[in-house]
Order: C-alpha cells, then structure tokens, then sequence
C-alpha cells in the first residue's frame, strides 16, 4: 500500500534534503522549528493489465457516448490524435501508452472495416517532432504503417490551406482548427494525463487549433485568472478551453480516451530521488555519491545528454474513455489519487528544485525561459486552493539557468531572450508591445513548419505563464543561476541557498516561514 | 627699423603650407600691416588660391589675427596675399609670364619648401631640397618681358578681382634700377655633418672639414638609381615574391585585388630601395641622413648658379613648437621629435640612444620666422651670408636635461592605455645606439616569426585578434627601431652652431620690435618651454587620450562598437549582403556534402567514408587557399549522379540537423533586423542552390551556385561560374544597379580574404568572426567587427554526418546506388 503525501515538520534532528538543481542536486538544511518539506505519495501501484483496461474503457465509455465500436463503420474518416512530446515527463519507456491506445483502436477500426485512417501529433504551437521521437511514442508498427504513405502528420497551425474557422464561442472566441479534424466523422484523442492542467477540452483547444484560437486563452488576463492551473474551475484558461472545445465537439464527434501515469519517474538505479532522505538505505546513498559526483565531471553539454537519455518506468494507472467532459472528470480523480498532499496554511517563502527537464525541452536545453515557465508557471501552479507562499512572499528556484538556447528547437526563445526583456519585463507590457510581431514573423513561421521550431508566439507564452506568480509575489531568487541570465529576468541570483534566504528576508521580514515543494516526483498541494 | 624697412614690400614665400611658412606668413599678415605676401603653391586639384585658403589661412595659426581683425580678416588677405601657382620641382617653377612678373616684382623670396622628412626617397630629396633653391633662384634671374614696379603688377587671379590700390613707399621702379629680389634661402644646421666642435656661421666652401662632391653627378646618379630599382623592381623573381606577399596577407581575395596589391608593393619596394640608397649615400658622405645630404648639396648648387641674385642663407636647427607667437604652443605637422616623444609616453619605447650631455639644438618656430623677416629687412650683403637659428651655443638645451623634462612631465600628465589607466613612462639609461638597435631587431625579428605562426593558424574571432595585437606589437617594435635610426644621429651630435650673425641681427631692432620679432636663443626658458609650451602642444596636436579615469567614449558617448552597429542599422542603409558560410552558420560545403552522403550510408559504410575524407582533406584545405573557385568546381564533382530528388528532401533535414544547429543566432537576428528596417537582404554563397533552399525566405534574394542535370541525377559540374572572390564585388554592383541601390550605403558581412572584393565594394563592411587575415585588415582600415557565438550549450555532433535516412540504410553513397 503506497504511503501517501507527506508535510514534515523541520527540526534539529531532520537531514539535508534533495534539491533538484538542472542536471545535478543538491543536498540542503533548512531552518529549524520554521521550515517544511512536502513530500509526494508514493506511485500508486499500476493496472495489472494496461491492455485489457483500455479495451475495456473503449467498449465501456463514459457519459453520453456509445462504445468506440459503434462509431467505427467502413468509410468513414477517423482521426486519431495524440499527445505531442511535451508529455509525459521525462519520457516514458516502451510501450508509450499512446502506443498501446492507438493499437487497440486500430484494431477496432481495422476489424470494423476503417480504412481512411489518419493519424495526427496534436503539436499546438510546439516543434514538430523527430521521426525518432514518433517511432518512440508510437511505437515501431504503427510508424512503419503509416509514416512511408502520409497517414501519420503533424499538426501544422500555419497551413493555409489546412485549417477550418468553424466559427466564434459566446465569448467570441475563435475556432479555427485542423482541416483534417474538421472535416473527420470521428476524432479519437489519445492522451497522457500527467498532471492536472492536461486533458479534457484543453487536449483539441490547444493541440489541434491554430494561433488564432489559442491567443484567446494562451494570454496574460488567462493566466493572471487561473488560480491555479491545475484546477480548472478556477481556471480562466480552461474555461475558455472548454467553451471551444465544446464548439468543436458540435462539429466533430470526439471520442476522448485519458491515460494517468503513476509518479514513478525515474528508474531504479535513481531510487534515492523518489524515497524521503531519513529513508535513505546505504545502497541510495551511494548511488546518489555517485549519480552527483558523476554528473560534475561531465561537461554540461554532456551532463545534458545523459539526462535527457533518461526514460521513465511510468505506469498506467487508469484509462477512461468517452465523452469528454465525463471522461475528464474521472481523470482528475486518479490524478487526485496520485498526487494530492494536503498542506495547512502558507508559508512566506516557497523553495522549488527544478529539475533539468519540462515539458518544452525534451531532447533539448533548458533555457532560461524555460526555467522561469517551469518555476513560476508550473511549480507555482502546483496547488488547489491557494498558494503555497503568502501574497507578497518570495519564491527560490534552484537551477544552473545557464546562458543556453536550442538554435533550432527554440530560435524565437533567443530573440525574445536578447531583445525583449533588456525592455521589459512586464508581462502585459510584452504582449502589448511585441506579441503580434513574434506570432506573424514569417521566419519563425517558416522554421515552426519546416524545421523544428517551437511557434515563433510560444516564447512569449513562457513568459506569460509565470503571470500570476509575477503578480502575486513580492520576488524570485535563483540559486545558483548564471548571474547574467538571472537578472536579465528580473531576478536575484544567489550563490547558496543560505544567501537566498538571507535575501528574501529583505522582502518579507525576518525568521520567515518556509515551505520546500519536493518535486519532482509530481504532486499537488492542496493548501487550507 | 625692421616694419619701415619692409613696408609697401612684397615678401614672396614658398613651402606656405609647411609649418616654417604657414609661421612666416601669419606673421607678415599680422605683425607688417603694410607688407604683402606672395604664396607660391602647388595648385593641386583646386588651384592656387583655394589651396591657400585651405590649407594655409584655415590654419590654427591664424586664429589670432581673425579675433584681431573680426571680420576684416577677409577684407585684409584679399588685400595682401597673393597666391601663386607654381613647383618647385620643376625648371623655372611651372610659372608663366604673369607669375614670373608677379615674382619679380617681390623685394624677397624666401625659399622654404623642402621634403623634411629624414627618410625622403633618394631622389625627392634631391629633386626637392638640392635643385629646389637652384631653381628659384634661376626663376629669379630669368627677365621678365616687362618688369614692372609692384604698384602696376597684374592682379593675381582670385583673391584680387579688382585692380589693387598702389602701394606706397619705395618700389624698385621709383629707384630706377630694375634690382634682382633678395633671396632668402632655409637650410639646416645639420649641413655641417656629423662633426665635433664649433660650427660656424659660414658657407659650406668656407667651412673647413666639410666635403665637396659635384652635385650634378649626384643629380644624375639619384635619377638614375629610380629608374634602376624601377627596372629591379620588375624582375620576375621579385614579382614572384611580391605577389607570394600579397597572396599570404590576402589570401585568396581574387586575381584584382591579388594584382593591384602586387603593384602596390612594388611601388613600396622600389620606395623604400631610394629611401635606402639616400640614407646609404649620405651617411657615406658623412652626412646623418638624406635630409642633411640633400640640403648641403642644395646651397652648393645655390651658391653655383645664383649669378648676379643677392642670396641669404638661414640654417635653422630642430624647429619646434613656437614660444610666443602667434601663441604660446603652436605646431603645425607632426615634427621630428614628436612622435617619438608620444612613443615615449605610451611606454613604447623602452630605451633610446642619446649622449646625456650632448647638445639637442631646439629652436622655437616664431624666432626662426623673427630671424628670416630680420634677414630680409637688413637686406642682402655684398657676397652670401649664412645665419644660424640655433640654441646650442647660446642658450644649449642637454639631451639629459631633455629626458629628464619630458619624464617629469608625463609623470604628472600620463597618456591613458584602452582602458583609461595611466601609463608610466620608461626611464633611459642612455645606452649606445648600436645596443638598443640591437635589442629591437631581435623583438621584432621574434615578433614577427610569431605573427607568422599564428597566421598560419586556422584561427577565428577572438582568436585571431591575438593574431592583430602580435602584429601591432611587431609595427610598434619596427615604429621604434625606425625612430632610433633616423634620429639617432640628432640625440648624438656634438656639433655646437654658432649665433654671432644672429645676435647681432638682433641689434639692429629697435627696443619695441625687439619684444615682438624677438629672436635671440637666450630667450627660450627651457623647462618653462618644455612644460608649459611644447609638451602641450605635441599631446594635443597628436590628439591622443589623457589618463583622466572616465572610461572611453567617442563623442557621442557610446562605445566604438556600439557607434558601429548603429552605423550598420542605420535606416539610410539600403542593402545588406551576407556571406554564409562560417559568417551565418558555422558549416561549409564539406560538411553538407557528409551530410548529403552518410544519410543513406550504414556504419561500416560510414567509416570508410570518414576515412577517406580525412585523407583528402590537405588537398581540399591547400585548393581553398589558393582559390576558392577553383575549389568548389573540383569539390562539387563528388555530386555527379547524385539523385537531385533526394537531396532536395534531404536538404529540410540538413538545414535543421545541420545549418541552423550551427548557426550563429545572432547573425539570423541580423539579417531580420536589416529587413525590418526596410534593407533589402542578399545572401552571395558558393553553396549549391537546393541546400539553400530551406533558407531562402531568411533574404529578399540569394545567389549561389546552380549545378547543371540530366533528368533526376546531377551533373557534378556547374552551370556558370560559382560566386566567388571579385565576382562578388560583380553581383554587388549588378545587383544595386537593377534595384536602384547605392553600394554606399551598401553593409557587407563576411568572414574570411576570399570576400574582400565584396566587402571592399560596400560602404559598410562588417567583419563577421574574421580569420587572422582579415582581423589584421578589418583592424587597419576601421571595420566594424562583429563576434557572433554559435548558440551555447548546444551539443555539436563530432562529425557532420546525417541521421540516418526513414528507409533502411543502403550500402553505397550519394552516387553509387
């Protein structure tokens, strides 16, 4: 039975605990008597038969939907669309759980006598991924079946000729997706519902529309009202997600199938970041000796490849399939189980370790951009209820955030980085000033379609996810941060984290209260 | 005695644009109200008079007499200055009637132009400073169809349009004999040679130890020796090692600029043999330098064909900075002594020869003019006189006492180095001339092996910036070896110059004038002089930067590099044109080609393949050099029966996996930003067109090399002329003339020699992270100079091969299917 989340009091006696810090860790005491630690649950124990689950959730669907079989019929077009690689993290090992979907509904179709069959990677804004990287996700039939004809496409936000306006919400919002999904008799979505921000309507929304569309939800008013994102009732950003998706489902029959993954994310010779530091056996002590000692000989290009090399040992733990809404809420509940820790009150300070990966540098860099999105967009995110630090309290990050950009994962990254914040760093400011001219650029537009670049818009969306947490606390200190970068955001760099908590003292007053957010492995505060 | 005996005179003056005459006529302007002055200049592209105005009375110089006279300034020049055209270099000056006229009508001719530099060309010397004063002289004696009195004299073009009122006072017409003018000759101290002792005011036939060598042979050796090292300087084993000198600074730049380059330092060679053979010849004769030889030889031929002309001689010693007038400090050029002085202060030169008590004879610029207006106001003597304008025995300046003036006075005002510290001058120990030229030829001798080496070095950016500073370092070390040759000599005469005749010039003045023509050697408080007055003057006038702690800044406050990229985005600016290869991305046709091949290659087929590669890489390195045309076409042959389909696939992938990998992010923002200032944006590359083709919609349009086809295989060879070297500069051109663009305002990026007609066509090069050659040109002639980074952080791959292709990998290549 795996223990669930855990708050543990700081005292004399506690040991330094993990930090995740890039591509490293560290090992740091907290203040005594004023300090604590959230620890995640452990992994809930995965389906015994992954297989036999999701035929079972396809035949067996929730809410007003018939059983997958019943909307297969021959001549039909299916869509199959699917999670892009920004999930899960780090990447799972073989079989993805999109491969095990996809083949079963693939079977289905195939038994039902489907032969119009498109597969679609529901890339939003982000890169198009590698044939290596669909090959892991889809697995090696799938890509050998339909990659050598055409039938497995990546979805394009900028063709001209293959997007649909289907028309405006009540709220004006427009929706304007994928040719292919529009003009299909059914899309079948396949997701990974790693945390809670993802899934539901949020998946077609995001996935499948163009620039047009998501701007309407992907903003700085969104995210300063998305309290928090990981609860989408007080999300405006899911919201709006919801009042689009909702259109498209009137044009489109959606049949959703979510996946949940237990928290075990990193592999055995890496136990000693998923067990609790008093836990630690001789054997995790060495190997983190080890796994630390190790990664410092290397050069950080290096370290980085070894990193990203890393795959998962993920486990399903649930699928559910139908319509979407019904589907959804059923997800959040096996997330809930997973990753829920109850926390009583705030604290005026909040430390986070970020690790070296999010979901925007799979096989790539983690810039500063990215750090900035993953700390204050994703870690400050992490709650239900309220924040874990007070109103005018001070997050510490620890990351390297070297001065390191993907030339061609992340060109518009660079340019935001070298051009916009030496301006400013006001969130509204940015998008006023120079949001349209990043989302048209023809450049980023040609590079986002034929090479491997992220949206030219999605460097401004990485800034625009830490909204809230810029708004809502009184600063940011990165540990250990290249002291250049960390200011060209508008942040304070420190060398310790001692010096950090000495300088956030500053803001919010002396012998301050303070809360370490252990992740990963990922977890949801739910604070009181 | 001296304004009543010049006034209503007209004082004709040559070499008016040199520092002595610019003096002489600024004084007569101001100080003889009623005394006219004719300019004898060469008329240059301008003519006479312009060339006054610009180069003479637009002098600091006579910033006193424009306060003075406000606007009457201009009203008091027309009156009384007279340009005329004319050079002393050739036979009976270039002067047509009217001038001659002009110039007979002048009560004295002071004759001041010379070549002053001590390393003249054997020949300008000669032509300039010994047949110059013979020249004027016979212009004089020529007779003039109709003399006439100054009052009559034709208005001079220009500055005069109307007929000039009379002058009054004594012309020669009213004495009734048609007198010759008086000339007034300026030699040196230093035609007395390298000896000890006493020198007199005499004639060099007067003068005991001095040698007498016919100066018509000398003449005619100096032509001779030019067009003899003109022929030398043609033979083909020199040409060769010229142009393996162009080539080896240059690289491969292109036949045009290799040529014209070639020539140039031809022109150099052969300049610096005369130069050679003067310095060779006088010291041979006994004589420290060409100037002292030529200017000796000069008042021979002076003296032998003056005829019945009345003639002074003045032997100023080293003119510097003027004591009083018109100002305390002024200067004009930059003098003998000056740039050694501020090599001094920059710490340049660590030691110089010199003997401590030696005399190193000064003389003030006003009193050298206060002496030649004194000459020319007692008028000419009987037989030739000769007149000194030195300190040495009347007032002697030691050359330790110099040293130690100058030291004090840089200890307390230091230069600043780049970074805007002070810098602390050396102290000399006076050490023999021969040790210190001893020491520097070694420096510069392992200076240079040094920059050899590291020119042979594939560096970049930073890198070869080391390359520049050993090479400014070598030009520093050859600067001071230079110095100490040249003026060597001057830090050890021990020739004293005798002042009697000019003492009692000065008797002659009345009380008053003695204070404003005042010219008397004992007036000059030397450490007074050398603080207050001349150490001043030569700081500000070779305009170099005080130590003053505020960090440096051009006047518009921002750093040079900032200054520079503004001037490049600057929405004048219509084109922009780059160079792709190493200036925008860090790959080149090598690397694509790999790329290209090993994509469909399996592993063994992949080594082997590597290995070959590497063992054709010298000859691919050596062809480049040489040219990279000829490069391209041999390279470009490995695509024969390459499928043309694939590869325009493949290119997508090479671009990302590749090109923009290795891009230089800084450099694409570049482009982006030329084009949303309205720049039209071109790409010239030797690169093939359908690996460019992913990057097109980067530029406005792109020029590369298109390779020609049958059906879906490539040919290997190229359908025209790749665009390289000097064809660049071509498309340029072309490529401005059709869009209505001006190659001014044109901003060239590029990386390497092999694009130095492109980048010299454009008004704004850019050096973008330049090889060694290139930094030491960029760095020479004030190029912008831009360090792009590849993006940091990034994981390069070790060899530039291709991730294997979606199908199963085959066993041959590109082309063996």
């Amino acid at each position: 039975m795996p223990r669930p989340g855990f708050v543990l009091e700081v005292d004399r006696a506690t040991p330094p605990v993990l930090m995740w810090h890039g591509e490293g860790f560290r090992l740091e005491r907290l203040p005594a008597e004023r300090s604590r630690v959230v620890y995640a649950p452990e992994p809930l124990a995965p389906l015994p038969d992954p297989d036999a689950a999701i035929r079972r959730a396809l035949l067996e669907p929730l809410g007003d939907c018939p059983p997958l079989p019943q909307l297969l019929h021959a001549g039909m077009r299916l869509t199959i669309a699917f999670d892009d690689l920004s999930l899960p993290l780090p990447p799972m090992r073989r079989p993805d759980n999109r491969q095990r979907v996809i083949e079963a509904v693939l079977d289905l179709a195939a038994e039902a006598g489907v032969d119009d069959v498109v597969l679609i990677a529901a890339l939003g804004l982000h890169r198009r991924m590698t044939d290596a990287e669909l090959r892991h996700a889809l697995g090696d039939r799938i890509f050998d079946a339909f990659a050598p004809h055409g039938k497995l496409l990546q979805h394009d936000a900028e063709d001209p000729d293959g997007l649909v306006h289907l028309g405006k919400t009540e709220k004006g919002e427009d929706v304007e997706v994928n040719r292919r999904v529009a003009e299909s008799d059914l899309l079948v979505y396949v997701n990974i519902n790693l945390v809670a921000m993802d899934g539901g309507h949020k998946s077609t929304a995001t996935g499948l529309m163009s620039y047009r569309s998501v701007r309407h939800h992907h903003n700085v008013r969104s995210l300063q009202h998305s309290r928090s994102l990981m609860d989408r009732p007080r999300s405006e950003l899911h919201s709006s997600s919801w009042r689009i998706g909702r259109l498209l489902a009137k044009h489109v029959k959606v049949f959703q199938v979510e996946t949940t993954l237990n928290n075990d994310a990193f592999p055995p010779q890496m136990a000693f970041l998923q067990k609790r530091e008093w836990e630690w056996s001789v054997r995790d002590r060495a190997t983190f000796l080890a796994a630390s000692n190790g990664a410092a000989l290397l050069s950080p290009a290096a370290r980085r490849a070894v990193f990203q090399s890393v795959l998962a040992p993920h486990a399903m733990t649930s699928v559910q399939a139908g319509e979407v809404e019904a589907v959804h809420e059923a997800t959040i509940a096996n997330i809930h189980r997973q990753q829920l820790v109850d926390v009583e009150g705030q604290s005026d300070i909040v430390i986070f370790g970020l690790p070296y990966i999010g979901p925007y540098n799979v096989n790539s860099i983690m810039n500063p951009l990215l750090v900035h999105c993953l700390g204050l967009g994703y870690f400050f995110n992490m709650y239900l209820g309220k924040p874990l630090v007070r109103p005018g309290g001070v997050v510490i990050l620890s990351h390297p955030t070297p001065w390191a950009f993907h030339p061609v994962h992340h060109p518009s990254y660079i340019d935001f980085f070298e051009e916009v914040l030496p301006t400013t760093t006001d969130p509204v400011e940015i998008e006023k000033t120079f949001e349209e001219r990043y989302a048209t650029d023809e450049w980023y537009r040609h590079l986002y379609r034929t090479s491997y670049a992220f949206h030219g818009v999605h460097a401004m969306y990485m800034w625009y996810w830490g909204a809230h947490a810029l708004e809502y606390t009184g600063g940011t200190i990165i540990v250990g941060g290249n002291r250049r970068a960390v200011r060209r955001m508008g942040f304070k760099p420190a060398t310790t984290l001692a010096d950090a908590l000495e300088m956030a003292e500053d803001v919010v007053g002396r012998g301050p209260t303070i809360t370490y957010f252990r992740a990963p492995p990922l977890m949801l505060a739910h604070v009181h | 005695m001296l304004r009543e005996a010049l006034d209503g005179q007209r004082i004709a003056v040559t070499g008016g644009t040199g520092f002595l005459g610019t003096a002489l006529i600024e004084r007569v302007l101001r100080c003889l109200p009623e005394t006219e002055v004719v300019v004898l200049v060469r008329p240059g592209r301008h003519g006479a008079t312009e060339r006054v105005q610009r180069d003479i009375l637009r002098n600091d110089c006579f910033d006193r007499l424009r306060s003075e006279l406000g606007e009457r300034f201009d009203a008091e020049v027309e009156r009384r200055v007279r340009p005329l055209a004319g050079d002393v270099t050739q036979d009976g000056l270039g002067l047509d009637e009217d001038g001659r006229r002009l110039l007979a009508s002048c009560r004295t001719v002071v004759h001041s132009a010379a070549t002053v530099s001590f390393d003249s060309p054997l020949d300008t010397a000669v032509e300039v400073n010994l047949l110059g004063p013979r020249r004027v002289a016979q212009a004089l004696q020529t007779p003039t169809a109709h003399p006439v009195p100054a009052a009559a004299a034709p208005p001079a073009p220009g500055l005069a349009a109307a007929a000039r009122p009379a002058t009054r006072g004594r012309t020669r017409a009213a004495q009734g004999s048609p007198a010759l003018p008086h000339m007034i000759a300026v030699s040196t101290a230093y035609v007395a040679g390298m000896r000890r002792g006493p020198a007199p005011e005499a004639l060099l036939t007067e003068t005991p130890f001095s040698t007498r060598v016919p100066w018509q042979a000398e003449v005619e050796a100096a032509r001779r020796a030019r067009s003899d090292a003109e022929a030398a300087s043609r033979e083909p084993e020199l040409l060769a090692r010229l142009r393996a000198k162009a080539r080896s600074e240059l690289g491969a730049a292109g036949m045009p600029l290799l040529a014209e380059r070639t020539e140039k330092l031809r022109a150099e060679w052969v300049d610096e043999r005369m130069v050679e053979l003067g310095k060779a010849r006088a010291q041979a004769l006994g004589w420290p330098d060409v100037y002292a030889y030529s200017k000796a030889l000069g008042e021979w031929a002076l003296l032998e064909g003056r005829g019945a002309l009345p003639v002074s001689v003045v032997r100023p010693s080293i003119i510097e900075a003027s004591l009083s007038q018109p100002r305390p400090g002024w200067i004009r050029g930059f003098r003998m002594a000056d740039p050694v002085i501020i090599s001094y202060a920059r710490g340049l030169l660590k030691e110089f020869p010199g003997i401590p008590e030696g005399v190193i004879d000064v003389i003030p610029v006003d009193l050298v003019v206060a002496a030649i207006l004194a000459i020319a106001a007692r008028g000419p003597q009987p037989e030739p006189d000769v007149v000194h304008a030195a300190s040495g025995s009347r007032n002697p300046l030691r050359y330790g006492q110099l040293v130690r003036l100058v030291r004090e006075w840089f200890s307390e005002h230091p230069l600043a180095d780049d970074r805007g510290q002070p810098i602390e001058v050396p102290e000399w120990s006076f050490p023999g001339r021969r040790r210190v030229q001893r020491q520097l030829h070694q420096a510069t001798r392992a200076l240079r092996g040094a920059e050899k080496a590291l020119q042979a070095l594939p560096l970049r950016g930073n890198q070869a910036d080391l390359a520049a500073r050993v090479e400014e370092r070598r030009e520093e070390a050859e600067r001071a070896l230079g110095y100490v040759e040249l003026y060597g000599a001057y830090t050890e005469t021990e020739a004293v110059f005798q002042v009697d005749r000019l003492l009692s010039l000065e008797a002659q003045l009345g009380g008053e004038e003695r204070e404003q023509f005042c010219l008397d050697p004992a007036s000059v408080d030397w450490p007074r002089y050398c603080h207050d007055v001349y150490l001043p003057a030569v700081v500000a006038h070779a305009r170099v930067r005080q130590a003053t702690g505020r960090p440096r800044r051009g006047s518009s406050g921002l750093s040079r590099e900032e200054r520079g990229r503004r001037a490049v985005l600057s929405p004048e600016r219509q084109l922009a044109v780059f160079d792709l290869e190493n200036t925008l991305v860090a790959t080149n046709v090598v690397d694509s080609y790999a790329w290209f091949a090993t994509r469909h290659l399996g592993l063994g087929a992949r080594a082997h393949f590597t290995v070959r590669t590497l063992m054709e890489a010298p000859r691919m390195l050596s062809l480049d050099r040489l040219d990279r045309g000829d490069f391209l076409r041999w390279f470009y042959r490995r695509y024969e029966d390459a499928p043309l389909d694939q590869l325009n696939e493949d290119a997508w992938e090479l671009t990302s996996n590749l090109l923009l990998a290795k891009s230089f992010p800084a450099g694409i923002r570049r482009v982006r930003e030329h084009r949303a200032l309205g720049h039209r944006t071109l790409l010239i590359t030797g690169a093939l067109d359908f690996v460019l083709e992913p990057l097109r919609p980067l530029f406005d349009d792109v020029v590369c090399a298109h390779m020609g086809g049958a059906g879906d295989r490539l040919s290997g060879e190229l359908l025209e002329a790749p665009p390289t070297g000097e064809a660049r500069a071509l498309i340029m051109q072309q490529y401005a003339d059709e869009h209505g663009l001006d190659l001014a305002q044109c901003v060239a990026y590029a990386d390497s020699t092999s694009d130095l007609p492109m980048l010299e066509a454009a008004g704004y090069p850019v050096a973008v992270n330049p090889e060694t050659k290139l930094a030491a040109i960029a760095r020479k002639r004030g190029w912008h100079v831009e360090h792009w980074p590849r993006a940091h952080g990034y994981r390069r791959p070790w060899l530039p091969f291709g991730p294997q292709a979606r199908q199963k990998p085959g066993r041959g290549g590109l082309n063996e299917p």
